[in-house]
C-alpha cells in the first residue's frame, strides 16, 4: 500500500475522468471514509492503509460518470463481476489497483483495546500500533485482520489499469481457502442449527448487509421489502430473519466476490459472509467457477450444460 | 388414508405441469395407492421453482419438499430443467450448512407416463419423512428460545 504512488497515479488519471473514488481520513485513524476526488487540490487528502476497508466498487453501478476507483484484490473481483453482468461498462471505469496485505477489522481492533477512543494509529508491514489516551498497543496484523483476509486468494487485483505497488502473492494455498467452511461443516446438524439460530437471533433486520453489498443490485425491488410478491412479513421473528439471510445468500449464488462488506456493515457482528462463502465453495466444486475472475465468464446459475459432470441424480435415501 | 402409519405430515410438492403433474395424474388414473401427505403445487416448469420457494416452505414448517420436473432433454421449454438442476443442486448442498436436513428436500425427474415411478417416489419420500419426523420448528413468535439467548 503505497500512498505516494497512488497519489501520482490519481494525478495522471484525474484529467481523463469525472471523479476518482479513494479514501480519506474519517472520524478516527481506524475509520477512513470514501473520498470523491474531482479536482487536483483534493488529492492530498487521500489516505491508504490497512484500515481502508470499504468496497468502493459498490458505488459504480449508481454513478453515471466516468469513474476511476481504488480497489484491492477482492474489490477488483467486484468490478469484474459487475462488468460481467452488464451492470457497468468497462470503458466507463478506470481501475486503480492496490496490492493488499490484508485489511483491519475495526471490530477486532476495538475489542483488543477495550473500546477506548483511538487517538492515533500507525501502520507497519505486519502490525498496527494503536494509540489511545491511556496506552499504546502493538497488534499483529494477522490477529486483527478481517476474516476474509485470512484465506484471501487474490491479494493483487485481478483487473487493473494502474497498479499502485508491487504484486503480492497469496499467503494461503488454494487447498486451505475454504478450510474454515469445511471445519464448520464437520459439525453435526444440530450444532450448525443451534449456531445459526443464536447468530440470527441478534439480527435486527436493518438490512445493512444488503445495502453494503456491491452485488445486491435489485434496489427498491428487493423481495425482502416488496409487498407484491409478499415474501416476508415485518415481524422480528427468527424464521423471518433466517429467511432474509437465505434470500441474500441464495441471490448471491455464484456472484459473491467475498469482499466481506456484509459482515463489516453488520452492527450486530453476525458472520453473514460465511453463508456466501459456503455457496462459493460449492460453486467451485460443482462448476469449477469463482466469481469475478474473468469478464468473459458467465455466472454458473445463468447457464447450464446438458450433461453436468459433477451433478448426479439423487436417491431418496 | 395415509399409506404410512401415524400422523399425517406436511410435504410440499412442486410439480412441473408438463411431466410430473401428468405423471401424478397417471398414477391416480391407474389407481396406484399413494400416501396423502403430499400437497401438490403445480408450476409451469421446474425452472419456475426458485430455491427460495423450498427454503421458505422448510423454514415455515413444511416437513419435506419434493420438486419434480421433466427428465433432462425432455423439458417442454427445452432448457428449464437444466437451470433447475443447477439451482436445486446448489440448494441441496447449502441446506445442511444452516442446519436444515438435506434429506427433507428431494428433487427428481418423472415424466407424464411414469405413473409407477411417481408412486414409488412419493411413497419412498413420504416414508423417509415419517422416519425423520416433524421438522424442528423455527420460532415464529416474538419470544425467542431461552437456551439460544443463554
Amino acid at each position: 500500500m503505497n500512498i505516494e504512488k497512488l497519489k501520482e497515479i490519481v494525478r495522471t488519471v484525474l484529467p481523463s475522468v469525472d471523479v476518482v473514488i479513494g479514501y480519506k481520513k474519517g472520524l478516527d485513524a481506524l475509520h477512513p471514509v470514501p473520498c470523491f476526488v474531482t479536482s487536483p487540490d483534493e488529492i492530498d487528502a487521500l489516505v491508504l492503509n490497512p484500515a481502508c476497508t470499504h468496497n468502493l466498487a459498490a458505488y459504480l453501478p449508481s454513478l453515471k460518470k466516468k469513474t476511476a476507483v481504488v480497489v484491492k484484490g477482492c474489490e477488483s473481483r467486484t468490478v469484474v463481476q459487475l462488468v460481467q453482468e452488464g451492470l457497468i461498462k468497462r470503458e466507463n471505469v478506470v481501475v486503480i489497483g492496490v496490492p493488499c496485505q490484508g485489511v483491519l477489522s475495526a471490530r477486532k481492533v476495538l475489542n483488543a483495546i477495550n473500546h477506548q477512543p483511538v487517538v492515533e494509529a500507525a501502520f507497519e508491514n505486519d502490525a498496527v500500533i494503536v494509540k489511545t489516551r491511556k496506552a499504546e498497543t502493538r497488534l499483529a496484523l494477522n490477529d486483527v485482520a478481517s476474516d476474509k483476509c485470512l484465506t484471501c486468494q487474490y491479494p493483487t487485483p485481478v483487473l487493473s489499469d494502474h497498479l499502485a505497488g508491487e504484486q503480492v502473492e497469496s499467503k494461503v494455498d488454494e487447498q486451505a481457502a475454504y478450510q474454515d467452511i469445511r471445519q464448520f461443516d464437520a459439525q453435526s446438524l444440530e450444532e450448525r442449527r443451534a449456531y445459526w439460530l443464536k447468530e440470527f437471533d441478534r439480527c435486527i433486520r436493518c438490512y445493512a448487509c444488503r445495502n453494503a453489498c456491491p452485488m445486491c443490485v435489485c434496489r427498491e425491488s428487493c423481495i425482502a421489502e416488496t409487498r407484491d410478491p409478499h415474501w416476508m412479513s415485518q415481524k422480528a421473528t427468527l424464521n423471518e430473519k433466517m429467511m432474509f439471510h437465505m434470500i441474500h445468500a441464495i441471490h448471491l449464488a455464484g456472484r459473491c466476490t467475498e469482499c466481506g462488506e456484509c459482515e463489516r456493515a453488520c452492527p450486530m457482528g453476525i458472520p453473514v459472509a460465511k453463508l456466501k462463502k459456503k455457496i462459493n465453495m460449492e460453486m467451485k466444486e460443482l462448476f469449477g467457477y469463482e466469481p469475478g475472475i474473468s469478464i468473459d465468464d458467465k455466472p454458473p446459475m445463468y447457464t447450464f450444460k446438458v450433461e453436468e459432470e459433477k451433478i448426479e441424480e439423487h436417491k431418496i435415501r | 388414508m395415509s399409506v404410512v402409519e401415524g400422523k399425517e405430515l406436511r410435504i410440499v410438492g412442486f410439480l412441473c405441469n408438463w411431466c410430473s403433474y401428468g405423471g401424478a395424474d397417471t398414477a391416480g388414473v391407474s389407481r396406484f395407492k399413494q400416501p396423502t401427505d403430499l400437497r401438490i403445487i403445480r408450476v409451469p416448469c421446474s425452472g419456475r421453482v426458485d430455491p427460495l420457494f423450498v427454503v421458505k416452505a422448510l423454514i415455515n414448517g413444511a416437513d419435506g419438499v419434493l420438486v419434480s420436473g421433466c427428465h433432462p432433454r425432455d423439458c417442454h421449454y427445452s432448457d428449464g430443467n437444466y437451470y433447475a438442476r443447477r439451482r436445486l443442486e446448489m440448494l441441496k448442498r447449502f441446506l445442511p450448512f444452516v442446519g436444515i436436513d438435506a434429506r427433507r428436500f428431494h428433487y427428481t425427474w418423472v415424466s407424464a407416463s411414469e405413473g409407477q415411478r411417481w408412486q414409488q417416489t412419493v411413497t419412498e419420500f413420504t416414508t423417509l419423512i415419517h422416519e425423520l419426523g416433524p421438522t424442528p420448528a423455527f420460532p415464529q413468535d416474538q419470544t425467542v428460545l431461552k437456551e439460544v439467548r443463554a
